[in-house]
């Protein structure tokens, strides 16, 4: 089974890369930009036929090494 | 909003405390003021444990020309020439965050340092983590380690020196200490000290974002298991923005538009502006609808306490705002008018033009809280040990036991990851006793170290105090540096502990002690208290962060042997002082008696006669004696070297382990020229220098006749294991 | 001689290579990135650092400033260009340099002194070096690990446009030599017309016996040559 794994900066954490990108394609004429923040995605394939367990297992690697927990969120989605 | 019990607790106050705001204020604060008095009040911005013991270490002196007070320390070297430095803690959000915590740590050194008009030209950093098997310590280590190159690399400052240590103390509380040290022209420091009525407070850099609200007041709280609560208040560092502010403020700082300028730290925007407003006897008047925001409808409380990064507060002269806007729109940077000073001598707060908060300057500084708490001295553990009662073990696996331990191993695996060479001015790079910097376009050049010894301090405060301060002098001098003064971060547990609180007055007296004599007195500093968790608190960890300063640079003098067939002196008395050293704790987990005892005539004589040798270019290369006693300062020259080095037994010996491993202070090791020798023993004769002449170097073989012969391959193997094997 | 260094947001290496040009007698001036126009050079430099943070991707950001078209402009026309770590980096993102560089094999950063081999000397960047000379030089970097399609590489050995490679201090040009993994141990490259040189070793910290050793001197003597 193939899962999606999105993970973003918490709301209220700085995004200095995401700031700088902005500001970038402001720049570049792409007046209508309002915000970007800036994330990670991986796309994970497991050995599992059963769509509850396999999601318990991503969510563990998640939770164990893909995601920073103090500054980051994650969404998990089947592909 | 009412203000209860759990309220305050929540904010870090006691319930005393608040009946003194109360009785400050003539009536109860509203909840913005209290988390204002929350900020200013907890032991990070107010020092309210420490100033009592803080105010008796010596700050003076002919080379100072700022001491405490400031957002750093000033030097004088010479010339036109000032060197602008402080050491800084970030020990709770590093534990929390460990490369954010680590970074920002970093950020706020810098910004203490160029708020000051310093380039800043050096970055240094003393990091402890707990035992390696600790099952946090390797991710710790990592993302602190990560976290400093990463800011300090990204702003092209060389990160030059460092110490890494790991005791078990720390398991559950890690100390990130960062050290700054910038250089500015003698006549144009700049100082954050309000004057002038109706002058225009200036914002600048990044955003205010909800960024570490409570930053400051978590940093006075101990850990829990709700420490992972805690989370919400670390802060990311953004060293890209912080390198367009530090050169957008350097480049407003070559005329006369600044009258003061305070970075935002701890505390952010209150602790500046309270700070700024207070040393100039003014009041401050913010209207906060004007400060640039990050995040959708913040609040005033949030706008106050929000610890985002990268922002200054700056205090101009009239009409020079169109000309200091165009810097900073160069630099992509806000740049907002957001307040004044005035003359009520208030902190007042409006938002859209309603006062929101007022609060008098000095209940949130001078009226502030001061403990002197109680404090009880340490009982000295007055053990001996007895080697004969010990497992008999082999001279070499003794040495090497000590030299593949973590403490001692070689640190390339760190400093790999830091720039050392950019901006061109390194004239000797980490590894040696100190980094050395030449100071740009000038013949001269300042020596760094940053030196700790939490065991020393820990079995017996006062020695401790006095040994840290000695050995970062020797480091310097050893380099050929002239010692001119120190900066020191205090980390120690919680001060409401009688035990801990006397480890701190303790260790503060020996600090003094030896700064006194040896004329090297304190300019700058940082206390943090409430290291500890769930009532465990850790060893008293004073960390000493030196400078020193030479003349005249030629290739810096270090521990690398440079011939065959030098003769080795041993600069000295060595009396075999075991306890509490490296020998006793890596080979047999010993950790009890007295640290050795300090002999500061001696440290003094001792080394200011090396500093005679070296500046008569008599000296090929010089060691300083600390951790693992004299056979490891031998073992380190060898492996740095690539020469060996054959040790004669000493004529009168008592035993080999005690000559060789004994921490007895005041001692160095030096290579020396053959034909140089009667020169040098005249000098060292003439000052009453006591010395030993043990040998000379050779190729290949670290030997000490009859008991050992090691070959220096070997030894560079053993000592550059643990880093890449962990 | 004369010589425009052009300074980002970030640029950290600036200063450094502008005391080397004028130390070797170049007529040096500073261009900021938000100019439209640049001085009459000879030799363009863009520099290391960490311009815009190496947010995104390390000289992304940089390589669309307004000032770039002009270097592309003077890059066609002839003019000699350097890039320098960053520098490098904004090169092969701009297209004036084929190829990308990637994270650093071990994913750390790394600042040591290591060996290269001048492969080429017979260009207006180092006719001064003999051909297979060994340079002790200092990198510095995160994503220094070159890397390009095999097209590329073909070309790049078939008209001797490689500059330098990582080897040992005898010469040797193996995976130990590696410091960050790059393909075929690559530190430097040429464009097809060797008026451009993108290196990722700093040659501005090799000018002096004060702090370093002078294995960097040549490279600018051979451009005043």
């Amino acid at each position: 089974m193939k899962f999606s794994v999105t993970v973003t900066l918490k709301k209220d954490v700085l995004d200095p890369q995401g700031k700088v990108v902005q500001n970038t394609l402001v720049n570049m004429g792409m007046s209508n930009l309002k915000n970007i923040r800036q994330g990670k995605h991986f796309e994970i394939e497991v050995n599992e036929n059963n769509q509850s367990t396999a999601e318990k297992k991503i969510d563990e690697m998640c939770k164990k090494l893909l995601v920073n927990l103090i500054i980051e969120d994650y969404k998990i989605n089947k592909i | 909003m009412k203000i209860s019990k759990q309220l305050i607790k929540k904010h870090g106050l006691k319930l005393e405390e608040f009946e003194h705001i109360k009785k400050l204020l003539n009536r109860d604060p509203n909840i913005l003021e209290l988390g204002i008095f929350s900020a200013m009040w907890n032991e990070h911005c107010s020092y309210k444990s420490s100033k009592i013991h803080l105010k008796k270490l010596p700050t003076k002196g002919k080379q100072v020309i700022q001491g405490p007070g400031e957002n750093a320390g000033v030097i004088d070297i010479g010339d036109d020439d000032a060197i602008v430095f402080k050491i800084e803690s970030h020990n709770h959000p590093s534990y929390i965050e460990p490369y954010q915590g680590a970074a920002t740590g970093v950020g706020g050194i810098l910004r203490d340092v160029f708020t000051m008009g310093a380039r800043p030209i050096a970055l240094l950093n003393s990091i402890h983590f707990g035992a390696p098997e600790h099952s946090k310590t390797k991710s710790l280590l990592n993302g602190v380690v990560s976290g400093i190159g990463g800011y300090g690399n990204c702003i092209g400052i060389p990160t030059v020196a460092g110490e890494t240590k790991f005791n078990k103390t720390y398991n559950e509380n890690i100390l990130v200490n960062a050290m700054a040290v910038g250089h500015a022209n003698k006549d144009k420091i700049f100082y954050s000290k309000a004057k002038g009525l109706n002058k225009s407070v200036v914002y600048v850099g990044s955003k205010t974002g909800r960024d570490g609200i409570h930053g400051a007041s978590m940093a006075s709280a101990e850990f829990d298991e709700n420490s992972e609560e805690k989370k919400p208040t670390v802060q990311v560092g953004d060293p890209f923005t912080e390198k367009l502010l530090m050169e957008a403020c350097l480049e407003l700082m070559k005329d006369n538009s600044i009258i003061s300028i305070q970075d935002m730290g701890a505390a952010g925007l209150t602790s500046s502006s309270v700070e700024m407003a207070y040393k100039g006897g003014l009041g401050i008047e913010l209207e906060l609808s004007k400060v640039p925001c990050r995040e959708e409808n913040m609040t005033p409380y949030e706008m106050m306490l929000s610890e985002s990064q990268e922002r200054m507060l700056i205090i101009l002269e009239d009409g020079k705002e169109k000309d200091a806007k165009k810097i900073f729109d160069k630099w992509d940077l806000d740049f907002v008018v957001i307040g004044k000073t005035t003359n009520t001598n208030n902190l007042t707060l409006k938002f859209n033009d309603k006062i929101e908060g007022e609060i008098p300057i000095e209940a949130l500084s001078s009226k502030a809280p001061i403990y002197d708490r109680k404090w009880i001295k340490k009982k000295p553990q007055k053990k001996e040990i007895n080697l004969k009662n010990l497992k008999k073990i082999k001279f070499e696996d003794a040495l090497i036991k000590i030299i593949s331990s973590p403490n001692n191993s070689n640190k390339s695996w760190i400093t790999d990851q830091y720039d050392q060479s950019v901006m061109c001015d390194t004239a000797q790079k980490s590894g040696s006793d100190a980094a050395v910097i030449r100071i740009h376009n000038r013949d001269k050049a300042i020596a760094v170290s940053v030196d700790s010894s939490a065991n020393y301090c820990n079995s017996h405060p006062v020695t401790g105090g006095k040994q840290i301060v000695c050995e970062n002098w020797r480091n310097l001098i050893a380099v050929g540096a002239k010692p001119l003064a120190i900066t020191n971060c205090l980390n120690f547990g919680n001060p409401e502990n009688k035990e801990i609180m006397g480890e701190f007055a303790e260790c503060l007296e020996g600090i003094k002690e030896a700064c006194e004599f040896l004329n090297y007195p304190v300019v700058s500093g940082n206390v943090s208290f409430y290291n500890g968790t769930n009532k465990k608190n850790i060893f008293p960890t004073p960390v000493i962060g030196g400078v020193g300063l030479i003349k005249k640079l030629s290739k810096p003098i270090n521990h690398i042997f440079k011939k065959d067939n030098s003769k080795l002196i041993l600069i000295g008395k060595t009396f075999g002082h075991l306890e509490q050293s490296c020998f006793l704790n890596e080979n047999y987990s010993i950790n009890e008696g007295l640290p050795p005892e300090i002999n500061l005539l001696n440290e003094k004589n001792n080394g200011e006669t090396l500093l005679r040798l070296i500046n008569k270019n008599l000296i090929l290369s010089s060691h300083d004696i600390s951790d693992g006693g004299l056979i490891t300062a031998l073992a380190e020259m060898c492996m740095s070297s690539n020469y060996g080095a054959k040790i004669l037994k000493p004529k009168k010996l008592t035993n080999m382990f005690k000559y060789f491993f004994g921490e007895d202070q005041a001692r160095y090791v030096v290579e020396i020229e053959d034909n140089n020798l009667p020169k040098v023993e005249k000098i060292l004769r003439e000052n009453d220098v006591y010395y030993e002449n043990i040998g000379f170097t050779q190729n290949k073989y670290l030997e000490i006749e009859g008991e050992l012969k090691i070959s220096t391959k070997d030894l560079f193997k053993i000592n550059n294991q643990w880093y890449n094997n962990y | 001689m004369r010589s425009s260094i052009i300074v980002f947001p970030g640029s950290n290496c600036d200063r450094d290579i502008k005391v080397a040009l004028e130390k070797m007698q170049f007529k040096n001036q500073m261009v900021w990135h938000k100019e439209t126009k640049l001085p009459k050079s000879d030799l363009i430099v863009i520099p290391g650092g960490f311009s815009y943070g190496d947010y995104l991707r390390s000289g992304a950001i940089a390589g669309k400033s307004l000032i770039i078209d002009e270097v592309v402009k003077a890059a066609n026309s002839g003019c000699l260009i350097l890039g320098i770590c960053n520098g490098f980096q904004i090169l092969t993102e701009t297209g004036l340099l084929k190829g990308t560089l990637l994270r650093n094999k071990d994913l750390k950063f790394i600042n040591k002194d290591i060996h290269i081999k001048v492969l080429n000397n017979n260009t207006k960047f180092t006719n001064k070096y003999k051909k297979k000379q060994i340079l002790k030089i200092n990198i510095a970097h995160n994503e220094g690990n070159f890397f390009t399609d095999p097209v590329h590489i073909e070309k790049l050995k078939k008209e001797d446009l490689i500059a330098f490679k990582y080897c040992d201090e005898n010469g040797n040009i193996d995976k130990n030599s590696n410091p960050n993994g790059s393909l075929d141990n690559i530190a430097g490259i040429f464009n097809e017309k060797k008026n451009i040189l993108g290196m990722m070793p700093h040659p501005e910290r090799m000018i002096d016996e004060m702090i370093s050793n002078t294995d960097g001197v040549n490279l600018f003597s051979s451009l005043l040559n």
